[in-house]
């Protein structure tokens, strides 16, 4: 039984990481870079928070 | 386009999701640490017996007591993904920042690693109980890393209901465990005659050289406040979720000893590999051994888990701001996590995993946490000084300032020496790389840091500038 838990493990392994790889190229090839990497920090802090008493 | 903000200026963005709340906080920050009750804490009893593994599992926890409490004080004031490395930014400046922000990808990232080699540890066990010796275990440490980035690649939200499901599994069974040898469940008796026989086997320094394990009970609980940009309320989460975690720890780290060293010998637990599930083992209930055994594979999956979600908060961080290559700081437009950094530390993950051995994984890890710890101190104080209470708004302000900075600085120092005299090596290694990793930073990628955009807190100008 181990024999093939062993197996099921691999198999299950690739399978993560190709679903997360294919991703990956999909969502690069589909949206514009600048868009993905515009994510600031603070920006709802800026709008919400006031940071003053 | 729903899952864009249009900022005022009118072009799109991408952020992370703010889906949590404290009850994630929670389970990110205990989760993350809870495996550290089910393994790696008792090596403090075989450094110094039975009474050094009590006094370092309080003394760490008042360690890890003025950790939480400055951490929440400061976190809940700086709430942006990146935790420790973004309040280095702000308060601080940039080369602390760069080196916070890489203590936390390898503490985390290195716990990872040491959580998967755990995971194929147990597996062996279980094969071997069941008469299949010689277990292969990399297929299931690699199953391990490769479900849980998948996991977080898919969603914080999911992510962290799964850790809480499984942290609370897992700390329901040590309190299962301490209520049935209570309640007389177990065959044998507990037995603390060795506290009065042989209190102290190795004098006075086996205190302090067991400190160096008594880290484990609660190392990571400072992780919580990588969520910071992901949770709805981060005033008012953040510092709940990480002072319940804390307590929960507490809670968790004397029971464990309590009922280990109880069960058994302190020369066995000393060197034991999974001393809870050993207890459950003791108690000859079968019940109880099951339950132990669960709760020791869900501890080390949601330890495994919670540091996947930290490292890549840091690495994406790090990448918005430039301090790494602006390629990791994307953010994935449906499931709103930071899909490359996740990505691009599973290769590394895996191949600590694979190829270095635990204690060395460990060690590394540890050094890395406690690095971080002292940069909080001397944090606390300019945090404190160039924005003095009543100057910003805080979501939690702790008390007896700086009283907890102060008793955290003496026993990280007090924690150095426990580390050299057992692993001074590699303390030395670690320095080095993390010296070199400085004049690369300063030499040649600071020209790229966005230094203007990356302070992004609205706050007045600090006292004395």
């Amino acid at each position: 039984m181990w024999n093939l838990l062993e197996y099921a493990a691999w198999v299950l392994s690739a399978l993560f990481g190709v679903l997360m790889v294919a991703d990956l190229i999909r969502i690069d090839m589909t949206y514009d870079s600048e868009l993905l990497i515009s994510s600031r920090e603070g920006e709802i802090e800026a709008t919400a928070e006031r940071h003053e008493l | 386009m729903e899952d864009f903000t249009s900022t005022a200026a009118g072009t799109d963005r991408i952020r992370l999701a703010r889906v949590l709340g404290p009850s994630h906080v929670w389970a990110l920050g205990v989760g993350i640490v809870l495996v550290g009750e089910y393994m790696g804490w008792n090596f403090s009893v075989g450094k110094g017996g039975m009474i050094a593994g009590l006094m370092a599992c309080w003394v760490a926890g008042l360690l890890y007591t003025c950790v939480a409490m400055i951490d929440s004080e400061v976190t809940s004031t700086v709430a942006a993904a990146g935790g420790q490395y973004a309040q280095a930014k702000h308060i601080v400046g940039p080369l602390m920042a760069f080196n916070v922000g890489l203590f936390l990808v390898m503490a985390y990232t290195m716990l990872e690693a040491a959580n998967a080699i755990t995971v194929g540890f147990l597996l062996d066990t279980v094969a071997g109980m069941q008469g299949q010796a010689g277990l292969n275990q990399q297929p299931f440490i690699v199953l391990s890393i490769m479900f849980l980035a998948w996991l977080n690649y898919r969603g914080v939200l999911a992510t962290l209901t799964f850790n809480l499901v499984i942290t609370a599994i897992a700390f329901i069974a040590i309190i299962a465990l301490f209520v049935s040898v209570q309640f007389g469940a177990s065959a044998v008796p507990l037995d603390f005659s060795a506290i009065t026989s042989d209190p102290l086997p190795y004098g006075w320094v086996g205190i302090i050289a067991s400190l160096h394990f008594g880290l484990w009970y609660y190392l990571g609980i400072e992780g919580t406040c990588q969520a910071a940009e992901e949770v709805r309320s981060p005033a008012r989460s953040l510092p709940y979720g990480t002072m319940a975690g804390i307590m929960t720890l507490l809670i968790a780290a004397t029971m464990t000893w309590y009922i280990c060293s109880g069960l058994m010998p302190w020369e066995y637990l000393g060197q034991a590999g999974t001393p809870l599930f050993d207890a459950a083992r003791v108690t000859g209930n079968t019940g109880l051994m099951v339950l132990l055994f669960v709760g020791t594979a869900f501890a080390t999956l949601a330890s495994a888990n919670g540091c996947i979600n930290d490292a890549s908060r840091a690495w994406f961080s790090m990448s918005r701001d430039r301090y790494l290559p602006s390629w990791f700081g994307a953010v994935h437009p449906v499931y709103r996590t930071p899909y490359r950094a996740i990505v691009f530390l599973v290769p590394i993950a895996l191949i600590f995993a694979l190829g270095a051995p635990l204690d060395q994984v460990v060690t590394f890890s540890i050094l890395s946490g406690l690095l971080g710890y002292t940069f909080m101190t001397f944090n606390m104080v300019m945090f404190r000084n160039k924005w003095p209470l009543g100057k910003i708004k805080r979501g939690y302000v702790h008390p007896f300032h700086p009283l907890p900075t102060i008793v955290l600085l003496v026993l990280c120092s007090t924690a150095y020496l426990a580390v050299f005299l057992g692993y001074g090596t590699q303390l030395s290694a670690m320095m080095c790389f993390y010296i070199v990793a400085s004049l690369w930073f300063h030499f040649r990628r600071y020209k790229f840091v966005r230094r203007g955009d990356q302070f992004t807190m609205p706050w007045p100008k600090p006292e004395g500038y």
